[in-house]
């Protein structure tokens, strides 16, 4: 288990970048999600110890990696942390069987041979043990990177954009590691990134960074569900947020009314929320139905002009005017995309106010 | 009149010791300012480019000045070596700086956080990853170790057959009348010269890139 509370300013008062976190991270993966500059990396280096913070307290299972108030700052090499940076910084200069003795060099040599020679087997690296990074595949570059960091057996691992630049390919076995690695290790595994997709595809927690703050931390599916800000919706980007106006409110029905624009909605009963209140409301693309027609809208059907469709992997978004959007099936779109105007359909249980 | 031969082989000679005694300490200041990654370098910077900055002629008197109690070192080859080093070391700690500096640090921060203490991470990391721009600037300075000759004139004077530096010699035979010595010492400097700095050429792109 990391634990960590990091407060770090670099240039403070001059437009500068101040991170300020309080967060657990248990074993198995927790992704931590921001975008370029949200301070992902600036976390990773404290945790290893590249960066000192200005004040905190960072603790690795009953381990005082660095205490602000106690003196206490480990240096890296102390630490324990498997760090895999972007571009996996593999030595150029040493063979992979080289690399991987670098880790160990401080057993005795024949346990340091034997661990060696079954890390190589175990990544599958045994063919490629004399060649240097330059000479490797992708696919070999990556386990080498994976195995260097574990050979040494840390008690926590620190990726920092593992997937970026990769081809579809290398990405889906990268994952795939990863999660095998999940089941077999049993430490807190930090992975930084800026894609969604690999918080659903690997965390068991997710950590929402912007400007140097956590804007909500928890279950991946439990986010996509409940988004707690309309930062974090926002920055999550899976969701239409629209401006609406609560009308009314009957918890004994679970009912409410929803002024969104010039149109009515039912939706479920907000605890917390007001008659009159002002909220964002918060759905997914893909929960959102759509019709073509320009009859009379039934209920909690809103008329609305369709802009553009983007194709995605799987199906196919149509962004309406209004700033809405829509998940249809590519089957489902084909039959009727040459409709103009349109219906798009809120069922109650999918809104969510903010 | 025959060649003498001594200038150039004292020229050699003292340019290589000189180069070999400079690489540790020059290595050792560039290990430390590269590990400041700040662009202001603060005084040991300063300092260290200061001898290439000032005249060889005042580096020399310095350098007299100092030797002043060891007058038994005076116009000594030993001396000559001395005074090279003066500007061998700030060349190579400031060329070896930017090498260092050049290296992409995730290969240092790597070996760290697998465990390598600071020595075996330059030991075993950067300086296997930066030996092409390294060997380039050991090249330079053995370059200018041998062409100097402001500072040696000074320490190491000009005392024939002992102390006589090769720029030394070409100036003496050329001031003497001696065209043909001073036209060979000349070319052979020269050759000598871009043989080394056409190595170095070769070093620098040797540089690894992930």
């Amino acid at each position: 288990m990391i634990e960590a509370r990091i407060r770090k300013s670099f240039r403070p008062g001059r437009g500068g970048f101040a991170l300020e976190v309080d967060f657990q991270a248990p074993a198995g993966i927790s992704v931590l999600l921001g975008a370029s500059g949200a301070g992902k990396t600036v976390i990773l280096d404290a945790i290893a110890g590249f960066l000192r913070p200005d004040e905190g307290r960072i603790m690795l299972d009953d381990r005082i990696l660095f205490d602000a108030g106690a003196g206490v700052n480990l240096p890296p090499r102390a630490r324990q942390c498997g760090y895999v940076f972007p571009g996996y910084a593999l030595f150029p200069h040493m063979t992979v069987r080289q690399s991987l003795a670098f880790a160990v060099r401080r057993r005795p040599r024949l346990e340091r041979h034997r661990r060696v020679n079954e890390t190589l087997e175990r990544f599958g690296l045994t063919e490629c043990a004399a060649r240097c990074p330059p000479e490797l595949a992708g696919s070999e570059r990556l386990r080498a990177a994976v195995a260097r960091v574990l050979i040494g057996s840390p008690r926590a691992l620190l990726l920092d954009e593992p997937a970026r630049g990769l081809e579809a390919g290398l990405r889906a076995e990268l994952y795939a590691l990863l999660r095998q690695l999940r089941a077999e290790l049993q430490i807190p595994v930090l992975l930084a990134t800026e894609r969604l997709e690999e918080c659903f595809e690997l965390g068991d927690a997710m950590l929402v960074l912007r400007a140097g703050r956590i804007l909500q931390a928890g279950a991946p599916r439990s986010l996509a569900e409940r988004p707690a800000s309309l930062e974090a919706a926002r920055l999550l980007g899976i969701f239409n947020v629209l401006p609406a106006e609560i009308l009314e409110l009957d918890p004994q029905r679970n009912s409410s009314r929803l002024r969104l624009g010039e149109h009515t909605l039912i939706g479920p009963y907000f605890p917390g929320k007001l008659r009159g209140d002002r909220v964002w409301l918060c759905v997914r693309p893909d929960q959102l139905q759509a019709w073509p027609g320009t009859t009379r809208p039934g209920p909690n059907q809103i008329p609305a002009q369709l802009l553009r469709a983007v194709e995605l992997p799987h199906s196919v978004r149509l962004e309406f005017s209004g700033e809405l959007a829509v998940e249809l099936s590519r089957a489902e779109y084909e039959r009727q995309k040459h409709n103009r105007e349109w219906l798009v359909e809120f069922p109650p249980h999918a809104l969510k106010v903010l | 009149m025959a060649l003498d031969w001594f200038p150039l082989w004292l020229s050699l000679r003292v340019a290589a010791l000189a180069t070999a005694l400079s690489l540790p300490a020059g290595l050792a200041l560039a290990w430390l300012m590269a590990q400041r990654a700040t662009r202001d370098r603060g005084p040991a910077g300063v300092m260290a480019a200061l001898p290439l900055a000032l005249p060889p002629t005042v580096l020399g008197y310095y350098a007299l000045a100092l030797l002043a109690g060891q007058g038994w070192l005076r116009f000594t080859w030993p001396a000559a070596v001395a005074a090279a080093m003066v500007q061998a070391i700030p060349l190579l700690a400031i060329s070896a700086r930017a090498a260092l500096e050049g290296l992409d640090r995730n290969y240092e921060r790597a070996a760290r956080s697998l465990g390598a203490s600071g020595w075996r991470v330059f030991w075993r990391v950067s300086l296997p990853l930066a030996r092409g721009p390294l060997a380039a600037a050991a090249a330079l300075a053995f370059a200018r170790s041998l062409g100097d000759f402001g500072v040696t004139l000074m320490v190491a004077g000009f005392v024939p057959g002992r102390g006589e530096m090769l720029d030394a010699a070409l100036r003496q035979a050329a001031e003497s009348g001696a065209g043909a010595p001073a036209r060979v010492v000349a070319v052979l400097v020269s050759v000598a010269v871009i043989v080394v700095l056409a190595l170095a050429g070769r070093l620098i792109p040797r540089q690894v890139q992930g």
